[in-house]
């Protein structure tokens, strides 16, 4: 009999450790996973945050540029650069044919005139000297200086001549090729060319969108769940409102992108491919989370409170505003924000309502055309460019950074605005 | 209190019944209370007593599938009647809770949030008499005067209980209604509370639901008996406990059953 007992005891300890070790490869697994994923994408994409620069000497030629000798600031502006950027570019191998002639000049981005422009803009007394200027390296050449390039490949194969390169390596060995941070990245948007490329338009596409989102889901959400929670009687037609908003929230996301274009965008005629449109679309989707989330809050908070305000007379309007939703806000607000979160990494609807277009200028307001960060990371993973790949890993940093900013947020307001109650 | 030796009757119940949906839980009650006294409501778990509590002061509109029949006047006025609105009788009609539960706001707000909805502090200043005054009535005032505006919900269980007393006299209601107030309270709060209550009566009209038969006997000069949703026997406090003329009245207070 004792023996039988020992046995049982044993055996109920060793059921706990296996327990506990099933759960700790189990958070193992789940950590593992996670660092291969952050390793891989940091270590793609770190190198997106960094510019290759080419130094060139550039003599501004009053002659080639048509400019008379004192020419004002309007003049500068209209004068034609690219000659001088020819020149310069040539000017690196003065025995160069035509054809090598070419590929010297598509060692730079197709925008180095306009680098060109930009220094004579900034220092008129340029004209007529040379200076050394800062020329954005083509994307392929960028990537060979950062390594990522596979010169071993026969040169048929290759974007890159052995002419480029040789000229290349010439200018690394003279110290004028320079690394430095991508501030355009960030300030630019897409463009066809991988260094012009930038997350500018998709950044300002997804800040309108989660924008538009919020100033719509999280009234109706919030009015939706107070009165289903604290006015609406509880009966068939309530639990029936009940059960299709558990059902909305798990309707894919593709659908309500279906539901943008066919309403939004064929009957409403709203502008395609803008924020706007997205932004609601997204907050349908986004809605049924926020009114779940709201209805939780508010059923978590006690009903002795809302006793207590009703036995002192307080009307049930009164109850509800002065007691019950201040003491749900926190619960409430970081529902929406894991809503926004959820909606901010939404690509699906946002293609089918034409976010999807290439967008090469910066929107200024939510009716004007642009991509989304999600979307973006999808254009780009598209692309067939060598210099896409890295940039595909630093939108996708961007945006989970966007995303543990959200989330921190999120965690902030239910500390800070959690009370305790007795 | 009696005048010229007359009994006034603040509240008169003529046959209530309550229903939880189709359950019967009140049949029949009909119940008159003294004015100026401590009533106290005896009775074992699920007889109704509280049930009946809430009928007072219409806490049972809150629940949905609850229902109330018959009348209960005050002032000889039938609550139950549509003319009558919620709001101006539970401003009449306080209310104190088994748990405490005073708001998760500071203690000035907790006391000041009554005469706030009901529009009873003209200015400022006379906010901070009535709280000062409730607070000193609840007996609360030297222990907090100095942390006014810290959270109410940072006091001891028996300095929540007297702080959700002094909200509900922070608008000077003629009725109060509590509920097993001292039902999580230690034995020295509890005393602390009796006491109160006891002062309280020259105000008030208490009616008190308590499980404690020696809280009873001590703070109230009526109690009514309740078993099964029936009331059994009401009658003065002495007698009830003295003298009682059911049979089952003498066997709760016993303690043979309950």
């Amino acid at each position: 009999m004792n023996k039988n007992k020992e046995q049982l005891l044993n055996k109920r300890y060793k059921a706990e450790q296996r327990f506990r070790l099933y759960g700790q490869s189990a958070i193992f697994m789940a950590l593992l996973f996670l660092t291969i994923f952050i390793f891989k994408i940091f270590s793609t994409g770190y190198s997106a945050f960094q510019k290759t620069w080419l130094i060139v000497p550039v003599n501004f030629d009053a002659e080639l540029m048509m400019l008379d000798e004192n020419p004002t600031k309007q003049d500068i502006e209209d004068a034609d650069y690219y000659e001088i950027a020819l020149q310069s570019m040539w000017n690196l191998d003065p025995n160069a044919n035509e054809d090598q002639q070419n590929q010297l000049k598509r060692m730079v981005s197709y925008f180095f005139e306009r680098e060109i422009k930009q220094e004579l803009l900034k220092d008129p007394n340029l004209l007529g000297k040379t200076k050394e200027v800062y020329l954005t390296a083509s994307d392929d050449l960028d990537q060979v200086f950062k390594g990522n390039y596979p010169r071993d490949l026969p040169e048929d194969q290759r974007r890159v001549s052995d002419y480029q390169l040789k000229i290349f390596d010439q200018l690394v060995a003279n110290g004028n090729v320079e690394s430095k941070f991508n501030i355009s990245f960030f300030t630019n948007a897409d463009s066809r060319e991988a260094e012009l490329a930038g997350i500018a338009s998709s950044f300002m596409g997804s800040i309108f969108s989660i924008l538009v989102c919020l100033m719509i889901a999280f009234p109706v959400a919030v009015l939706a769940a107070i009165y289903l929670e604290e006015f609406a009687p509880k009966n068939r037609f309530t639990d029936f409102i009940e059960v299709n908003i558990n059902n909305l929230a798990a309707v894919p996301s593709i659908v309500f992108g279906l539901l943008g274009l066919g309403v939004l965008l064929a009957i409403f005629q709203l502008p395609r491919s803008t924020p706007l449109v997205g932004g609601i679309t997204l907050s349908l989707m986004t809605l049924p989370t926020i009114i779940i989330a709201a209805r939780a809050s508010l059923k978590a908070v006690p009903p002795s409170i809302r006793e207590a305000a009703l036995a002192m007379g307080a009307s049930r309007m009164q109850t509800t505003m002065h007691h019950t939703v201040p003491l749900s806000m926190p619960g409430t607000l970081s529902g929406t924000i894991i809503g926004l979160a959820q909606a901010l990494g939404e690509t699906a609807p946002l293609i089918l309502i034409g976010m999807v277009a290439f967008v090469n200028t910066i929107p200024g307001s939510p009716m004007d055309p642009a991509a989304s960060l999600p979307v973006q990371i999808y254009i780009w993973a598209e692309s067939a460019e060598r210099g896409f790949v890295e940039k595909v890993s630093a939108c996708i940093m961007v945006l989970l950074g966007f995303l543990i900013i959200m989330n921190l947020f999120a965690q902030i307001i239910r500390h800070k605005f959690e009370k305790k109650w007795s | 209190m009696r005048k010229n030796g007359v009994k006034m009757i603040k509240i008169k119940a003529k046959d209530v019944d309550v229903f939880y949906g189709k359950k019967q839980a009140l049949f029949n009650i009909s119940l008159d209370i003294e004015e100026n006294q401590v009533t106290a409501l005896i009775g074992p778990s699920g007889c109704g007593k509280s049930t009946f509590l809430r009928c007072l002061n219409r806490m049972n509109d809150v629940i949905d599938i609850c229902s109330v029949k018959g009348e209960i006047l005050i002032n000889d006025f039938n609550i139950n009647d549509k003319s009558c609105d919620v709001v101006r009788l539970r401003e009449k009609i306080g209310m104190v809770f088994q748990k405490p539960n005073p708001f998760p706001k500071t203690l000035y707000e907790n006391v000041s949030y009554g005469p706030t909805i009901h529009g009873i502090a003209q200015s400022k200043q006379e906010m901070d008499e009535i709280v000062e005054t409730s607070l000193k009535k609840a007996a609360l005032w030297e222990e907090v005067k100095d942390r006014l505006h810290e959270p109410g919900t940072g006091l001891s269980g028996g300095q929540q209980q007297r702080l959700c007393i002094a909200r509900a006299i922070s608008v000077r209601p003629e009725v109060i209604l509590m509920d097993e107030p001292c039902s999580a309270l230690d034995p020295i709060a509890t005393a602390q509370i009796e006491e109160l209550i006891d002062e309280l009566k020259k105000e008030h009209t208490i009616i008190i639901v308590t499980h404690s038969m020696a809280q009873a006997a001590r703070v109230s000069q009526n109690t009514g008996f309740f078993h099964l949703g029936q009331l059994i026997e009401h009658g003065s406090t002495d007698k009830i406990f003295k003298n009682p003329d059911n049979k089952k009245t003498q066997d709760y207070i016993t303690g043979r059953f309950g």
